[in-house]
């Protein structure tokens, strides 16, 4: 970050006024080191060059917008078994959530975590958030750390018996909601965690996970349906050696959505596949970006970003992939598509690669296109409705995402609920 | 069944002038094929039937036992019972062969006010009639026309035909890009749907497909129009002579 410089910024007086919360000695100093980093860097505004495409006024002042709660009848949640946790206005609700034993993990709540002494969370929990802050700052990261007092802190220590879903339930139509999960898939385990729901009308949330050696952990997300909400999320991976780390996010609507997935690779022959579908119709903003740091040898990084836009939905991604010095045989790939289904809509795309090694493979690319007119016409001549027509080639334009999951059975059900999103998008 | 009347077309965006005056009557149950040299609007005629964009109706008309085909949707057309065999079946990538074909059964019965086929009537009806023309399970399963040869794509143009019982079947140059035994594998599929109600409008180059699909009349297309229309003896004239005789007998 070179120099510390603290920025004039109108929010630094409520930042230094901020109150944190309580805890442990070790949490506290986490909390307070994190403040001091959030008002050092300043909150990002549309000078900062990471912020270009994106502004982030609605996540950055003191009051959050309200959103609308349009879908209380669909309970989020997945057909695969899992254990349940809720989270309901981004408060833990024992009531509604499972009981958090399960074989092969240890599930805790933040808050309990964040008061004991003595706890393996303590080398993770914003030690990750603070390692990503290099070379590019995320403020709103670091503000997490600082605030969040809600989250679950998860365990892996062998093969999970089954995922763990974290499902999100508004009530509130103006909740402001700061959430930080902690994960940490120890040698050789293994761990699928699934999400699902908007969360709040305004959501902050960091996921850090820390896969050691042989780990491997799998994440898939869904972002819910509603329109109005706002959120940015931040994921932060250190990846050991020979592990292997999954991400997929699905978004439907969201006035603004900021997803960051910051990934490094410490141990060499590890994998790591983000990727995301995103679609938008109106009021829509979603931004992916993407920064993954390979300072290991032979691992393979790979990026599959896909949107759909209509109606003056804009959409943003910005990748990047850094190889260190040394980081020999990376394998990077990265690919970023967007379907524009008119002219008021728009895909900004900035992909980068900064490479010091001499022996790596590393490609990217970035399309943006209409819908193809003769699959259309074809469609239609065997008796496919226009509106379902395009329905069908947007779920094959984002299919390619979709297929980077691996379970074909969580692939099938977001399949279906986009089909049925798609069908409804009037609602 | 179909008829089309001093039906007069241009491109939409240049005004450059296609059909001239085509007038054309197909009874039930009849075969009329259609020849002609390149550039003479066999296909922009088959394009313009089932709805496809970029073209302008001048004048004219065209209709399907009465209904205005030329203020239908494409779609409205499918369901009215026309089907066009495409010469260049399109690709469709991420879209699976056989969602496609429920999708499309599905979608005429709705807008036929019908109920859905059952997804184990459909299965039943897909597996004989793809066995007939064989294509396997595999080319089902695949994304529509992705990576299909030139003989599989024409074969799943057929299937489609079989799968949605249209009664006027168009079906432009089926016969280009196939060998021989391809070519017979497709005719029989196509004959197979010949009940005495169904109609076809057969358009190609060469009189070889009619050796197979044995048309009632036989229409000579040029410069936009029909100049010509006679029995099955007329393909054979085109064969040995070409369209010169022809050409020169109308100017």
């Amino acid at each position: 970050m070179g120099t510390p410089q603290t920025k004039s910024d109108p929010n630094t007086a409520r930042l230094s006024g901020l109150s944190l919360p309580k805890g442990a000695g070790w949490a506290s100093a986490a909390r307070k080191s994190a403040l001091e980093r959030v008002i050092t860097m300043g909150l990002p505004g549309r000078r900062d060059e990471y912020w270009k495409y994106t502004d982030p006024k609605g996540l950055n002042g003191p009051v959050a917008a309200e959103a609308a709660i349009i879908d209380s009848t669909d309970a989020p949640g997945f057909s695969a078994d899992s254990l349940k946790i809720v989270f309901v206005d981004g408060v833990f609700n024992a009531e509604a959530s499972d009981d958090l034993t399960l074989a092969g993990i240890e599930i805790d709540r933040l808050e309990d975590v964040t008061a004991s002494d003595i706890h393996w969370a303590r080398d993770v929990y914003g030690v990750l958030e603070q390692a990503g802050q290099d070379p590019v700052a995320r403020p709103l990261a670091a503000l997490n750390t600082a605030v969040a007092s809600d989250g679950v802190v998860i365990r892996a220590t062998g093969k999970a018996a089954k995922p763990v879903s974290i499902l999100y339930m508004r009530k509130s139509e103006t909740a402001d909601v700061v959430l930080h999960h902690v994960i940490k898939v120890e040698n050789g385990a293994e761990l699928t965690v699934l999400e699902d729901g908007s969360a709040a009308a305004r959501l902050n949330m960091v996921i850090e996970v820390d896969v050691a050696d042989g780990g491997a952990f799998h994440h898939i997300r869904t972002q819910g349906r509603e329109h109005e909400r706002q959120a940015v999320t931040h994921i932060f991976g250190r990846l050991g050696q020979e592990s292997l780390f999954k991400s997929f996010t699905l978004t439907i609507n969201g006035a603004l959505t900021r997803n960051e997935a910051v990934l490094e690779f410490t141990g060499d022959n590890a994998t790591a596949h983000v990727a995301g579908a995103a679609v938008g119709d109106g009021k829509f903003h979603h931004d992916d970006t993407v920064f993954i740091t390979h300072d290991a040898e032979n691992c393979e990084s790979r990026q599959v970003y896909k949107k759909v836009l209509r109606n003056g939905a804009r959409g943003v991604f910005q990748g990047k992939i850094l190889v260190k010095a040394g980081a020999q045989k990376t394998d990077g790939y990265q690919i970023s598509k967007a379907l524009l289904l008119d002219d008021d809509s728009q895909f900004l795309a900035k992909p980068e690669l900064e490479i010091y090694a001499d022996d790596v493979i590393c490609s990217h690319g970035s399309t943006t296109g209409a819908i193809d007119e003769d699959a259309l016409f074809y469609l239609r001549s065997r008796g496919v409705e226009l509106a379902k027509a395009q329905d069908l080639l947007v779920l094959a334009f984002l299919a390619d995402a979709i297929d980077e999951i691996d379970d074909d059975g969580i692939c099938e059900e977001l399949l279906t609920r986009l089909q049925a999103w798609l069908e409804r998008r009037q609602d | 069944m179909l008829e089309i009347n001093n039906l007069h077309v241009k491109l939409e965006e240049e005004d450059k002038q296609i059909l001239k005056g085509v007038n054309l009557k197909l009874e039930p149950g009849t075969v009329h094929a259609i020849m002609g040299p390149n550039g003479s609007g066999k296909s922009t005629l088959s394009y313009v039937l089932s709805g496809k964009g970029g073209y302008q109706v001048t004048d004219g008309s065209a209709t399907l036992d009465g209904n205005d085909l030329l203020d239908l949707e494409p779609e409205e057309r499918a369901a009215a019972g026309l089907f066009l065999a495409f010469q260049y079946p399109t690709e469709i990538p991420g879209v699976g062969n056989m969602t496609f074909l429920r999708t499309a059964v599905n979608s005429q019965r709705k807008l036929r006010g019908q109920d859905e086929m059952s997804a184990g009537d459909f299965l039943k009806l897909v597996r004989s009639t793809a066995k007939d023309l064989k294509i396997d399970a595999d080319m089902l399963k695949r994304p529509v026309n992705v990576g299909f040869s030139g003989g599989e794509k024409k074969r799943n143009e057929i299937l489609q035909m079989a799968m949605l019982e249209p009664k006027m079947c168009i079906l432009d140059e089926t016969d280009s890009g196939l060998d021989v035994d391809a070519m017979k594998l497709v005719a029989k599929g196509v004959n197979a749907l010949r009940d005495g109600k169904r109609s076809f409008l057969v358009i190609t180059h060469y009189q070889r497909l009619l050796d197979h699909i044995k048309p009632d009349v036989v229409h000579i297309m040029a410069a936009g129009r029909i100049i010509k229309t006679g029995g099955p003896d007329l393909a054979l004239e085109v064969e040995n002579n070409g369209y010169a005789d022809i050409l020169a007998e109308v100017a």
